[in-house]
């Protein structure tokens, strides 16, 4: 496999690919664990929502708005004595997950909130006149109705998350983005650039089929 | 003792039991409801009742208020002042958990279907089921029961993207008697389909109200659903009750003009434009009168207009006419030109009167 490449620098590809895998699927996990709920609750703190309340809805919105204005790049190291709390360690990659996770939520809350509220108010009427709880109408109603969206939005998250994760160099965090600088950009080697990006293009791509495939699948309009 | 006291007075099983003074289904009593910001009240006061077993309508004008008000019946909309009372329970007074194990016991259907997409047929029957925590073979059973009772054996297994609009309604209909319920909201529960399509619901709502003994309260702006459903009517306008009675009685002599144009929608007897101004005038000595004569019972297949002519000798001009029917109360309007001396017309007038006939000058915007 890719006999253009000196043995020594296919090790650190197939490394490197295992770092971004790593730090792109962890970052995304947490980022649904913690942005459904997230968004949920923004949702159903809206005007009109399940219980709509300003005091929750406005600081939390803010906070997201908040984190998702930051540059990644910026974030990163802005975050560095929280990741040092989390992590142990501010460098490496799985301290890299950290930021790349609190990037991810906030930035998958926002499209969570939208597919949620592309649930049509009148099954959700329906649901409340049927004696529904607020908890059944979330878990029965409002979830499953947006589930191909949802879908949509974890998507494009983990595509967003390959890029950013190709900063996570700057923490030591490795991952193809990264041997990609040091070695096709900082040393020179235009085939170690060019099967970086032919790889990203390639898991970008896998990433976005799969996804497609998986709505498509639970589409049912 | 009790069982004895019941067979003595059992009727036929085909027939409803004898209607005993109970209390009313519904009862609405001096319902408000402002929309902040909004210039007026969208209810401004509305009192009804709804008695067991019939089908009660209420009709008006896009944005007369009916969607909010029979959002008020199961508290979905909470009004600033009144009281809804369903099953002699006063709602505005329980707390969550009891409005929701009312509402189970209220069904709903809607305009719009408001079926979840994401389940089946099946599915979306099963959905108050599983909110009320039925075990899943209970809940499968009540399927199997509700898919024929609408006609939707063939269907159990689709997707509402996969269902033509009347199909779609009949699942919302067999959903919102999923939970046995013994009253039915319907909010324009056909306005979204075609007239063909909205007979069939019709039709089939008739029959579920008749086997199921259902208290149906249904809005509608169509005058046509009224007359095809309905026992009992009230027209609302501007968040208030204008009118309200049975239904043959507000088709035959309504009261308010916007009530007689609602009328007028389905038994269309306004003469044909043109024909008044075409009209002849009266001869020396006569007068022209245009009359609106309302048969209604007996007298509706008696030969009374040319009767009329003979005794009185008026002639009498039909300028439009129409034998209709509700339920099985058969009614004929018509609307005459009628020529000859005054005493005779007056003469003539107060004689089908007698008759048990209404008749009236012909009201403004008919003629
Ligand atoms: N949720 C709402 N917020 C503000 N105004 C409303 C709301 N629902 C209804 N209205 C207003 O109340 C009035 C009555 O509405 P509605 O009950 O829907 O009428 P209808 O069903 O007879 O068309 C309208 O003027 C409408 O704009
Ligand atoms: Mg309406």
């Amino acid at each position: 496999m890719l006999p253009w490449l000196s043995p020594m620098l296919q090790d650190l590809l197939v490394e490197a690919a295992w770092q971004t895998l790593f730090m792109v699927g962890a970052a995304a996990g947490i980022a649904v664990l913690l942005g459904l709920p997230l968004a949920l609750l923004l949702q159903a703190t809206a005007p009109g929502g399940l219980a709509p309340s300003p005091a929750v809805n406005r600081p939390l919105g803010l906070v997201v708005n908040a984190v998702r204005s930051v540059p990644f790049i910026i974030l990163m190291v802005a975050i560095v004595p929280f990741t040092r709390l989390v992590a142990g360690t501010s460098i490496g990659t799985g301290a890299a997950v950290v930021p790349l996770a609190l990037a991810a939520t906030a930035f998958i809350v926002r499209l969570f909130e939208n597919a949620l509220r592309e649930v049509d108010r009148g099954v959700v009427e329906a649901a409340r006149a049927m004696g529904a709880t607020r908890l059944q109408i979330i878990a029965k109603v409002l979830v499953p109705e947006a589930l191909p969206g949802l879908l949509a939005a974890v998507t494009v998250t983990l595509v967003s998350l390959v890029g950013y994760s190709a900063m996570a160099g700057a923490v030591g965090g490795g991952g193809l983005g990264d041997l990609g600088i040091r070695f096709g950009y900082q040393r020179f080697m235009p085939e170690v650039m060019a099967t970086v990006v032919l790889i990203l293009i390639l898991f970008v791509q896998g990433l976005q089929s799969l996804g497609d495939w998986l709505v498509r699948r639970l589409s049912r309009r | 003792m009790v069982s004895g006291f019941r067979m003595m007075f059992d009727h036929p099983a085909t027939e409803a039991p004898a209607a005993v003074a109970t209390d009313p289904a519904i009862r609405l009593t001096g319902l408000r409801r402002r929309f902040p910001g909004a210039p007026a009240p969208a209810l401004d006061g509305v009192s009804l009742e709804v008695a067991a077993g019939e089908v009660f309508g209420i009709v008006g004008r896009s944005g007369a208020g009916k969607s909010t008000l029979i959002r008020c019946v199961n508290l979905l909309e909470r009004p600033d002042a009144g009281r809804v009372e369903v099953l002699g329970r006063d709602l505005t007074a329980v707390d969550e958990a009891g409005l929701r194990a009312a509402r189970r016991g209220i069904g709903m259907v809607f305009q719009h279907f408001n079926l979840l997409a994401s389940r089946s047929v099946a599915g979306n029957i099963a959905f108050p089921l599983e909110v009320a925590g039925l075990p899943r073979a209970e809940r499968e059973a009540r399927v199997a029961e509700l898919l024929p009772l609408v006609g939707l054996q063939a269907k159990r297994d689709a997707y509402p993207a996969q269902l033509s609009g009347g199909q779609k309604q009949r699942v919302g209909i067999a959903r919102a008697l999923a939970s046995r319920p013994a009253i039915l909201l319907c909010d324009e529960a056909t306005s979204a389909l075609d007239p063909e399509t909205t007979a069939e619901i019709l039709g089939l709502l008739r029959e579920l109200r008749a086997r199921l003994r259902l208290t149906v309260l249904l809005i509608t702006h169509e005058m046509a659903v009224v007359k095809a459903l309905c026992d009992r009517v009230a027209v609302l306008e501007a968040g208030r009750v204008i009118e309200q009675g049975r239904v043959f009685e507000v088709f035959t002599r309504p009261q308010a003009p916007t009530t007689r144009r609602f009328v007028a929608e389905v038994i269309g007897n306004a003469v044909p434009p043109g024909t008044l101004a075409a009209l002849p005038p009266p001869g020396p000595g006569e007068v022209r009168r245009l009359l609106r004569v309302l048969f209604a019972g007996p007298h509706s297949t008696r030969a009374v207009i040319s009767e009329a002519s003979r005794r009185f000798g008026l002639d009498l001009n039909i300028l439009a006419g129409r034998i209709d029917a509700i339920g099985a109360e058969p009614f004929g309007i018509m609307a005459l030109a009628a020529y000859g001396a005054p005493a005779a017309v007056t003469a003539a007038t107060g004689w089908m009167q007698g008759l048990g006939l209404t008749v009236e000058p012909l009201p403004e915007g008919e003629g």
